[in-house]
């Protein structure tokens, strides 16, 4: 069995920023995938989201569902990551001041997703954009 | 810890959501930054805050958080209880502030990361 979702995220929108996310953890419910799976998959797949919002001005989200876990593919035409390696520090963000009032921008999004995922995987180009392969495997 | 107990001790309000009578509460996670309570708050189900908007009803859903406790007696808008009412999370508002809300939880047993 393999199921495929699409989802568009709107730039700049924190009001519905999440929604992408909490679908697909609804859907992983309705299936009876493990909840520590599921919660793997919400948190890492909601701080891609949020991080397209913030940096990206949106973008396209891919989830795959299978028997052996959940690929979400994250792609966005944003500014792109000049320093992946900084990026993946704990800490380390360019965020502006408005996005660290709005709860983000602490520098955790990359490090989250990594933490959280079975593999990870960054591609960029600065002023072509971004995309993110996560994999959660059920063990 | 029980929800009502939770609400006698801060002199909490219920603004939405159910009283979620059979859950034993034994943990909780005070911010106001949304990425540390996804960095940290994993096994957590409750949540302290003083940020108000949409995105604390999402990391709390994210987490499978089930209650929402905003200090300094901060109330959201009606949107954002809204979302937390379809979520299925219970949302408080107590006077106290962030610290004082916390040491009496503490106290009370409740513990954190």
């Amino acid at each position: 069995m393999t199921l495929q979702y699409h989802y568009t995220v709107p730039g700049d929108d924190f009001v519905h920023a999440g929604e992408a996310s909490g679908h697909l953890k609804g859907i992983l419910r309705q299936l009876g995938y493990p909840n520590d799976a599921i919660r793997r998959v919400a948190i890492s797949m909601y701080e891609g989201e949020i991080n397209m919002v913030i940096h990206a001005n949106g973008g396209e989200i891919d989830a795959e569902i299978d028997d052996r876990g959940i690929t979400i593919v994250l792609r966005d035409q944003g500014p792109g990551i000049p320093d992946v390696e900084k990026a993946m520090q704990e800490g380390w963000s360019t965020a502006s001041d408005a996005i660290r009032e709005q709860g983000f921008g602490a520098g955790m999004g990359l490090p989250n997703m990594k933490k959280y995922t079975d593999s990870m995987q960054i591609d960029t180009v600065l002023g072509v954009g971004t995309t993110i392969t996560l994999r959660v495997d059920l063990h | 810890m029980k929800m009502k107990e939770i609400i006698t001790l801060l002199e909490g309000r219920l603004l939405c959501g159910a009283p979620q009578d059979d859950h034993e509460f034994t943990s909780a996670f005070a911010s106001d930054m949304m990425s540390d309570v996804l960095a940290y708050g994993q096994s957590q189900s409750l949540l302290l805050t003083g940020l108000l908007n949409q995105q604390v009803i999402r990391t709390a859903e994210m987490l499978d958080m089930r209650c929402i406790i905003f200090v300094r007696g901060k109330t959201p808008a009606e949107e954002v209880l809204t979302l937390a009412q379809e979520k299925g999370i219970a949302v408080l508002s107590t006077q106290r502030g962030m610290f004082t809300a916390s040491g009496l939880l503490y106290s009370a047993g409740l513990r954190g990361v």
